[in-house]
Formats: C-alpha cells, sequence, structure tokens
C-alpha cells in the first residue's frame, strides 16, 4: 500500500484514537503512518452489531414468550457463552443451561440470583426484569 | 525496529468465536513479545495470581519501586475502549507505569496518549475470565540490558526461520499459506451453504480478523515487509529488499480480498461468481506467500 493510498475513512476506534498502518513512498521505503479508519472495516463492525442486536432481540422475546429464563437474554446482551459465564459465576456449564428454562430459574435462590446478577454486572431486580440502565 | 517473529495464519475449523468462523491471523500478541525477548536474551519476569488481592499488591509494589510492568487484560471491560470493540477478547496487552492516588497509569498500544484506570477498573481487566483469562499475568525484563546489534542480527534470522516453518512447512491444510487457499476453497462454498445473510456475516468476521487495528492480515504483511526492510541494516543481503516487495504485494492483495468481501457484505454484489473471485484471491495470496517464503528460506545468512 502507498501512502497516499491509506484509507483516512470514519471508523469507530476514530473517536477516540487513530490506527498505525505501514505504507510505502514513492522510493518503496516503508514507514508508520496514521489511519482515521476503512469503511470496508467499519461495515464489517456494522454488521457484527446488527447480527448481536438481533440475537438479544429475538433471546428477549424467547424470555417474554416464556420459553427461556432471563439468562439467555443476558448471555447475549453481554456478549458471553456459556464458557464464559460459567467462568464468571462458578457454576457448570449444564447447571446453567437448566436455569435457562424459566421455571427453574423461578426456583433459583437469591444468592444464586446475586451470582448471575453479578456476572452480568446488573442488579437481581434488572435480572428479573430485563429492565437495564447502562451507561 | 518492528521485529516481526509472529507472522502466522490458521482457520481452527472447529471453533466458532462470536458465531463466525475463528481464524488468527498472528500469534497471540503476548507471545510476539516472549519469543523477542527470548530471540535478543533478555530474561523476562511473569507471574499470574490466584487472587485479586496478592494480584494488586505485587503490581503496586513493583511500581512503588519504579518498575513498570507489562500487564495482560481482557478488552469486554476496558472503560476507555469504544463500546463496538469491547468483546471478550483476553488477550490485550498494555504498559502500567504508575499510581497517583487510586488511579493506574496506563500505556495502551491502541491509543495514542496515556491513558489510566481506577484500581477497580483495573481489577476487573486483570481478572477477566473466559478464554486465554489473564489472571491477572504481569511480566517485565528482570534486567536492563542493551541490545547488541549482533543480537539483533540473530534474533532476526531466528524469527524469519520460525515464520518459514509456520508458514510453509505444516503440513494440512489449515494453517499456514496451506491454510489460507484452505479458507479460500471453504469461501467458494459459503454461499451455498450457509445461504447470504450468515455468508455475508461470516465475510464480515473474516475481515474484522484482517484488518481490525491494524494487526491483521493486510496490515500485518506491510509490518513484514518494513520488518525485512530494516533488517537488510542488520543483515546486507539485497533478496530481502525483493522479499519485502513480495510482502507488500500480499499486503495489497488481501485490501483487495477485504474490498470484494465488503461489497458482498454491504449487498452490492453476491452472485456465486462474486464468493468464486473472493475465494481465488485468498488462493492467490497463499501462492505469493508461498513465494515469499520459499524465498526467504533460501536466504543465505552471513552470521
Amino acid at each position: 500500500m502507498k501512502k497516499e493510498e491509506i484509507p483516512q475513512d470514519d471508523g469507530a476506534l476514530n473517536k477516540l484514537t487513530k490506527e498505525v498502518v505501514y505504507a510505502v513512498d514513492s522510493s518503496g521505503k516503508y514507514s508508520s503512518e496514521l489511519s482515521t479508519g476503512w469503511d470496508v472495516k467499519t461495515k464489517a463492525l456494522d454488521l457484527a452489531w446488527e447480527d448481536i442486536e438481533k440475537r438479544i432481540e429475538a433471546a428477549r422475546q424467547k424470555v417474554l414468550n416464556n420459553e427461556a429464563s432471563p439468562i439467555l437474554y443476558f448471555l447475549e446482551l453481554r456478549l458471553m457463552d456459556m464458557g464464559i459465564l460459567a467462568a464468571y459465576t462458578g457454576f457448570w456449564k449444564w447447571t446453567i443451561k437448566s436455569h435457562l428454562k424459566p421455571a427453574a430459574f423461578k426456583k433459583l435462590s437469591e444468592q444464586k440470583l446475586q451470582k448471575y446478577a453479578d456476572a452480568f454486572n446488573v442488579s437481581v431486580e434488572e435480572l428479573k426484569t430485563m429492565n437495564v440502565h447502562d451507561n | 525496529m518492528v521485529l516481526a517473529l509472529a507472522l502466522f495464519y490458521v482457520q481452527l475449523p472447529f471453533l466458532v468465536i462470536n458465531n463466525g468462523p475463528a481464524i488468527a491471523f498472528r500469534t497471540m500478541p503476548g507471545l510476539i513479545f516472549k519469543r523477542t525477548c527470548d530471540a535478543l536474551g533478555i530474561p523476562v519476569f511473569r507471574k499470574k495470581f490466584s487472587s485479586k488481592e496478592s494480584g494488586k499488591k505485587y503490581l503496586d509494589d513493583c511500581l512503588a519501586t519504579g518498575q513498570p510492568v507489562g500487564a495482560q487484560v481482557g478488552v469486554y471491560y476496558l472503560t476507555y475502549f469504544p463500546k463496538e470493540y469491547r468483546f471478550h477478547f483476553n488477550a490485550h496487552n498494555m504498559i502500567v507505569f504508575g499510581k497517583e492516588a487510586d488511579r493506574y497509569l496506563i500505556s495502551d498500544p491502541v491509543m495514542e496518549t496515556p491513558t489510566s484506570l481506577s484500581s477497580y477498573e483495573l481489577e476487573r481487566v486483570r481478572f477477566a475470565k473466559g478464554a486465554f483469562a489473564p489472571r491477572g499475568q504481569i511480566y517485565y525484563p528482570k534486567e536492563k540490558k542493551i541490545v547488541t546489534d549482533e543480537q539483533m542480527g540473530k534474533a532476526i534470522v531466528k524469527g524469519i526461520k520460525r515464520n518459514v516453518n509456520h508458514m510453509i512447512r505444516i503440513p494440512g491444510n489449515i494453517a499456514g499459506v496451506n491454510g489460507i487457499a484452505g479458507t479460500g476453497k471453504k469461501i467458494k462454498k459459503w454461499k451455498a451453504r450457509l445461504g447470504d445473510e450468515k455468508a455475508g456475516l461470516y465475510l464480515a468476521q473474516l475481515v474484522r480478523m484482517q484488518e481490525e487495528i491494524g494487526t491483521g492480515g493486510g496490515g500485518f504483511r506491510y509490518i513484514y515487509g518494513a520488518f525485512l526492510q530494516e533488517s537488510h541494516a542488520f543483515h546486507p543481503i539485497d533478496e530481502l529488499l525483493d522479499i519485502s516487495k513480495i510482502f507488500t504485494e500480499a499486503g495489497d492483495k488481501w485490501r483487495t480480498a477485504a474490498v470484494q468481501a465488503a461489497g458482498i457484505y454491504k449487498g452490492r454484489i453476491g452472485s456465486q461468481a462474486d464468493y468464486d473471485v473472493m475465494g481465488d484471491y485468498l488462493i492467490e495470496i497463499s501462492e505469493i506467500e508461498k513465494k515469499a517464503f520459499q524465498a526467504l528460506s533460501k536466504v543465505k545468512w552471513n552470521s
């Protein structure tokens, strides 16, 4: 890539910092330069987030339809998978799996609910209602 | 001096990250640092912690003696990162270089200027959970040493030889240049196998892993090109400059492939022929890089 070809589009990172890229000058010599972003990448990241939003919304609907417990919603909202949630809560994956059922979730002790709430960085009340106020 | 000891490619066929294929364009950042220090003969001290308290105390003691430390962290709770980049990625590295009241002073490679985190914020990222959990890991050079030109020259040769092994000597079709061609072949089947929406998401994931924050596929080929030019100062072998150009060509082709992928995931194009073009770009890249690494493997080093 030549210096003058370095993309200077608006990227998500641009609000905060620039990216270092290496490019060649007219004599073919490399040096490090800065880029504000590249729309090819911005669109890729946007698409990933659109997909995440869809998954979160689908999970919310499942919870509202009583097909899953709020844990499914928060798994998606916090971009976690079972392995990550198991590591944060200390529960086995199969235990979490059973807690994904609404009936099992309703029977959880306050202590266990608190563990999930901590892992998702919400209060127990927010965990139960899916009513989250992130800043 | 960029010491590019870590050019690599692997697509892990059974691993899915963020609901897309797992593709690595380089080795983990911590490993790059480790190999660099090994190659330069700089002993590095590393420590992980079983408790947050002991991790904090150790860090505070280091800073109190004026020792800045490298720290492995997860980015999900990294408050100064833009939200769009905050995934559960646990192999980010930063330098903690001081403490003022409750705030730790941080030099983050992504940021242009120093930043800071509160004790709580730093603890949360140091003890992030999930794959490659950092467990509070910190590291720093055991002693201050001046690296001689001779050591630098040897490290360059060692690094290049390792890259040659990783890129053209691993059998099979998931790693190295064969892996790139293997992914190219798979991409051609994505439209039929996954459908337009999912195939588009997979391509977007490929581009993100490739180009994100300047350290992925195309960008890393340019870094490697720059590294070979800089190596010429230590090993005045003109082939290095010629091979550098081949890496520039590979980097350019990675970017062309990313533009093609974007055409598909933006919905501007998307026929089977467009996927075939995309797959063929990767197969071409594989050939270009194979040529480059074969040339590197034949370089006669003087020392």
